[in-house]
């Protein structure tokens, strides 16, 4: 095999995000984050430590969250991916996560914030009823450089609440 | 940072898997959930030319327990992820010091995507899953076109980061042992941050005779080069489970001459030696403590991180517990 000096391997790759199919060609070693912002503009996703530490980049794949630092975007074809975006995209009515950080006053200088949202809708599924410890255990992978925790921790458990009133409506 | 550009190859047969691996296994790695080594790309500390995503492999996705009681193995396919084996309840009923162990390994973010075996192939000395494959007495399999072997732990383990694999092999499963009955098992470690790489920790099973101490193995964490298990069956047997913080001390003194840690700018190898001998210490005392329902059978009811944590030690290991 003989490839030109300079060029590099690339992939036609159809990734399912927030509902819809993009077909697109990307660089083998890109990362699913940059093809999320740079070539889907799906920009809520934030990058911060690119090697897994901070969750500033955390999406859902199949429902759960992951690192999308951590992955390569060839590699995450076959699977649903949801974004901040796809959780909520209308200021207007904010998911119940979303509301939760509103009412909580859990945001700050908001870097972080996307991260912990797609973190917190994925576990209080797992978790409807979370502790203030269980809560804190929860958003543990997830770094506020405002040291915002407390409030954090307190919309992950009014997000549960909205989450089992909406469910219960 | 950024990956070097790489070629990613998505092979969906264990034999298409071994062709490439023997094609460009001095170049390429194997790519299964990647929360090692694509951090390790995008640091470029490494740069292989090649990566092989064995996650669409059929075949290799098996999580199992078989075998009678007494018998059971826990067999975990090379594209298993943390959580599943996490969750499992077989796993957990089988093999609990799996599960202990697996709740310390980073945060369910990451779980979610890394997997057991991969871990164990990494071989990375502050990763949980090559202590608890060699100290609960596990093996793997490895395939490659020229055929199929087995390794147990040891055989595996030759230095940090470095496994006796060649570079056309694949760790097909990892197969955990389950405990005998009547046996405790406790993990436990300390690190800067929740999830982040420990600064020591040490995973302990302890054989139970009604009060009697019959057996007891450790495991360490981020303070020896390997895992390498000490046993303590001789000097421990026989004791009384009454006579647990005695003994503790006994079985401190033995960790510390045991392990030889490095120093970074984290934690100086003394402050990691004295660290690994208060954990062992906590350990010992707590699953000497233990009645046989929080043993196997029960992982969180003999460890847990919200019963004990040490987080924040001042290395005071006659500190009084909380019950």
């Amino acid at each position: 095999m003989t490839e030109d000096i300079g060029t590099e391997p690339t992939s036609n790759i159809r990734l399912a995000v927030n509902g819809t199919l993009h077909e697109l060609e990307v660089p083998d070693r890109k990362l699913l984050s940059d093809v999320l912002r740079q070539d889907l503009e799906l920009t809520g996703t934030h990058v911060g430590c690119e090697h897994g530490v901070c969750g500033a980049c955390t999406v859902q794949l199949d429902g759960e969250p992951v690192r999308s630092c951590l992955m390569f975007a060839v590699t995450a074809q076959g699977h649903e991916i949801t974004t901040v975006e796809g959780i909520g995209d209308d200021p207007e009515n904010p998911s119940d996560v979303q509301q939760a950080f509103i009412d909580c006053h859990g945001l700050q200088c908001g870097f972080c914030t996307p991260g912990f949202v797609t973190t917190i809708d994925a576990y209080i599924d797992e978790n409807p009823n979370p502790t203030e410890e269980e809560a804190r255990e929860a958003v543990s992978g997830n770094l506020c450089r405002c040291t915002g925790y407390q409030n954090i921790v307190s919309a992950v458990c009014r997000a549960a609440e909205l989450r089992a009133e909406g469910a219960s409506q | 940072m950024k990956p070097s550009p790489l070629r990613i190859h998505r092979p969906t047969t264990v034999d298409e898997t071994l062709d490439l691996l023997a094609a460009r296994g001095d170049t390429g790695k194997i790519l299964a959930g990647g929360q090692s080594l694509v951090p390790v790309l995008n640091m470029r500390l490494a740069a292989p030319s090649d990566l092989i995503d064995i996650t669409s492999v059929a075949g290799i996705d098996d999580l199992e327990v078989s075998g009678a009681d007494g018998s059971e193995e826990i067999c975990v396919g090379a594209s298993v992820t943390h959580r599943r084996v996490e969750r499992s309840a077989d796993v957990t009923r089988a093999n609990p010091l799996l599960g202990e162990a697996l709740r310390f390994v980073a945060h369910p973010a990451v779980r979610n995507r890394g997997t057991t075996v991969g871990s164990i192939a990494h071989a990375d000395p502050n990763g949980e899953m090559p202590m608890v494959l060699a100290l609960t007495g596990g093996r793997i399999e490895a395939r490659s076109r020229r055929g199929e072997r087995t390794l147990d732990a040891e055989e595996l383990n030759i230095g940090p980061l470095e496994t006796s694999l060649e570079s056309d092999e694949l760790i097909t499963r990892a197969i955990f042992p389950a405990l005998p009955a009547g046996s405790r098992t406790g993990f436990d470690e300390l690190a800067r941050r929740s999830g982040d790489y420990a600064l020591a920790g040490v995973g302990m099973i302890l054989d139970v005779d009604g009060e009697t101490v019959t057996g007891l193995r450790c495991g360490f964490v981020s303070v020896t080069d390997v895992p390498d298990i000490l046993d303590l069956g001789e000097a421990v047997s026989g004791a009384e489970l009454g006579d647990a913080s005695t003994v503790a001390a006994t079985v401190a003194e033995a960790v510390r001459d045991f392990i030889d840690p490095g120093g970074d700018i984290h934690a100086s190898a003394d402050y990691r030696r004295h660290l690994a001998g208060v954990i062992a210490s906590r350990l010992f005392r707590r699953l000497c403590r233990s009645d046989g329902s929080s043993g196997r059978g029960d992982a969180r009811g003999a460890s847990g991180r919200g019963e004990d944590s040490l987080v924040g030690a001042t290395g005071d290991d006659t500190e009084s517990r909380r019950a």
